[in-house]
């Protein structure tokens, strides 16, 4: 239970600040910066000084820096570039990935990190080849709860699995769905299954399933569910993976 | 449910402190999530599991929450979203740039307009192009109009929420107002597509920037209304005072952003801090809240409207004559009479169209301040005229994934002013 602190009788409550006088900032505008090059983040230096061989290299695009990271280290790199007072990536704008047309290219997982005190853009990647080997990247939700549901959003999309993320399962699709990630290069735009099995499926789906396992166990409810429901769900019926 | 409030206010009175603010008035707030022990001994430790949605007036589109109660406190929430999912960003892959404009109308629908800047913004980075100067000004007038669309369906919704009906009635009247704007300059309502790379789709007709002065002069006053109605107002204050608190430090950890992350006293605004269409030549304020709660996030929205519609009074008054397209026939269509008339035209009408146009290989994430806070678009162009990804970060869905944290230990009733404080728009989450 939160308690909620009183507002203290005569404090000031509500202020408007200027977080920086007009001019502060250059605005970034294709004039200013050129399209490949121009001065990196003072972050990379940082990074490579820190972690060393697990910094790959960085390109500097449209004057955004983007460094690639070895990928059992990006929990680390995170949790470190949040943390220290010389880097202070408090504020984690997204999670997501890219996956190439180039069928050889490895799928990129992408994070943009930003550092509201001293005002920088950081973009990591860490490269999954595409080699048949599992896409499993380190969670950053210890880092940043905001990781939470991008990292889902991403799984949802790309089967990329998060590693230590507490609830890694489908978001935006329901969790029976079965026709795989639908931002992979290779899931076609209209979807795996015809019309008529998205239909038959729809209408074959368990109602009582609209429940997740954890909903269902809250109030012993799923004790109380029928013998053959309960053996249903118990052994994954409803899970489309 | 024993727990005591005090309310010590006269309805309706213009007490403002020493800063020139409303004067905030102190609420036995910390009762409100404690029930007494042993009211019902035999119900103890009984939890009710109960569901909200997907299809509820108040949760503001198809939001479905799953709510642990133990009597009417909110034990756990399970929040579910995806009822709207239509794969925008995967449909984006086939589409040219100028093609995927219809698409961002639909996502955030209150900030069309504003989708569409910040669509193209990210474009043009992408393209390495420089827009006119007229065509900024033109731009930052249709992102503030949007944002005052967006917090007045936020204001009318959560006033209907919560229970007072006549501000609702004012905001989207005002609303209207804009509405009317909007499609002067675009031909639509919501779904404006009111951009192109590189562009407008038009330049704003004769007599339209009268149209907005006389809209600037009599929106301040609607507004002072609504202050009036609600700042004050005891049942609002009760409401909505030492609800869903977040503090700095979490806002931050949660990734929230915009007037959600503002009302927790962090001041991050993108328009301040990562300027973009000339928003630091502008003069305003980003108010900034202290305690985090549903009052707070009320006021910030509220003070916004007042400063969008001083970035409005600069932009009309530097508004500047000449183009608002660029120069470049690689990226804008030529005029329809020199297209049938002129052959060089016809061609560079006829590529743009059917092959569209090629940005160099790169990527780029362009964020900008949309009502909702930080909006993103992340583009990655492999050299073809259709984008490998397009990635939208929207606002309200990582402001919403924080609801767990927020209700957990309200009543049960709160839930409803939690979540209508968010400012979520469905579109936007599930895309």
């Amino acid at each position: 239970m939160s308690a909620n602190p009183p507002t203290a009788p005569g404090a000031p409550t509500f202020a408007i600040v200027y977080p920086g006088q007009p001019g502060d900032v250059a605005p970034v505008t294709p004039t200013q910066v050129p399209h490949r090059g121009g001065p990196a983040n003072p972050s990379v230096d940082a990074l490579r000084a820190r972690f060393g061989a697990a910094i790959g290299r960085h390109e500097i695009v449209w004057g955004e820096t983007t460094v690639y990271v070895a990928r059992d280290q990006v929990a680390a790199v995170c949790a470190w570039l949040q943390a220290d007072p010389t880097q202070r990536y408090e504020y984690l704008s997204d999670v997501t990935a890219v996956e190439y047309r180039d069928p050889m290219r490895p799928i990129e997982v992408v994070w943009h990190l930003r550092s509201i005190a001293y005002r920088r853009f950081l973009r990591l990647k860490v490269e999954l080849p595409k080699d048949g080997s599992a896409l499993e990247v380190p969670s950053v939700w210890g880092v940043w709860k905001g990781a939470d549901w991008l990292e889902r959003e991403c799984f949802d999309m790309f089967g990329i699995r998060f590693v230590g993320h507490p609830d890694l399962r489908r978001i935006l699709l329901w969790e029976q769905y079965a026709e795989g990630h639908p931002l992979r290069k290779d899931f076609p735009l209209r979807g795996r299954f015809s019309r008529a099995e998205q239909l038959r499926n729809a209408l074959a789906a368990d109602p009582e399933a609209r429940y997740s396992m954890e909903e269902l166990s809250i109030t012993d409810a799923f004790a109380q569910l029928p013998e053959d429901m309960r053996k249903r769900l118990g052994g994954g019926a409803r899970t489309g993976e | 449910m024993t727990a005591t409030k005090t309310i010590e206010v006269a309805l309706s009175t213009s007490g403002l402190g020493p800063d020139g603010r409303p004067i905030r008035i102190p609420l036995g707030a910390e009762g409100l999530a404690s029930a007494p022990p042993g009211l019902e001994p035999e119900l103890e430790g009984e939890h009710m599991l109960i569901n909200i949605g997907p299809q509820h007036p108040a949760t503001h589109g198809v939001l479905r929450l799953v709510l642990e109660l133990d009597g009417e406190t909110v034990v756990r929430c399970i929040p579910h979203v995806g009822y709207l999912h239509c794969g925008f960003e995967k449909i984006g892959e086939y589409r040219q740039y100028n093609q995927i404009i219809p698409w961002t109308d639909r996502e955030d629908y209150l900030n069309s307009m504003g989708n569409n800047v910040a669509f193209v913004l990210g474009a043009e980075r992408l393209f390495g192009v420089e827009i006119t100067e007229r065509c900024r000004v033109l731009r930052v007038i249709a992102m503030e109009l949007s944002r005052i669309i967006s917090h007045l369906v936020w204001l009318g919704t959560t006033c209907i929420d919560i229970g007072a009906f006549t501000p609702f009635l004012w905001c989207f009247q005002e609303r209207e107002n804009v509405y009317k704007l909007l499609e002067g300059w675009t031909g639509a309502r919501l779904t404006t597509s009111g951009t192109r790379v590189g562009g407008m789709i038009a330049d704003v007709p004769d007599g339209w920037t009268d149209g907005l002065r006389a809209f600037l002069s009599g929106f301040p006053k609607t507004l002072d209304q609504v202050d009036r109605m609600l700042t004050r107002n005891a049942i609002w204050v009760g409401r909505t005072v030492g609800l869903g608190v977040m503090t700095p430090e979490e806002a931050l950890n949660y990734g929230l952003s915009g007037p959600m992350l503002r009302a927790s006293g962090v001041a991050y605004d993108v328009r301040k801090d990562f300027p973009y269409l000339g928003y630091e030549t502008y003069d305003f304020d980003v108010p900034v809240g202290t305690n985090g709660d549903v009052y707070d996030r009320f006021l910030v929205r509220f003070e916004e409207l007042r400063q969008s519609v001083r970035i409005l009074e600069q932009a009309l008054a530097r508004l500047p004559e000449g183009p608002v397209n660029i120069d470049d026939p690689r990226l804008i269509l030529p005029p329809k009479h020199k297209a049938t008339s002129e052959m060089e035209s016809m061609i560079h009408h006829f590529k743009l169209v059917m092959e569209g146009p090629r940005p160099p290989i790169g990527e780029c994430y362009v964020p900008i301040e949309s009502p909702k806070g930080e909006k993103g678009y992340y583009f990655v162009s492999d050299g073809t005229a259709k984008p490998v990804r397009w990635r939208i970060r929207p606002p309200s869905y990582v402001n919403l994934s924080a609801i767990p944290r927020m209700v957990e230990g309200h009543l049960l009733s709160d839930v409803i002013a939690i979540n209508a404080s968010i400012d979520i728009v469905m579109g936007e989450i599930d895309r």
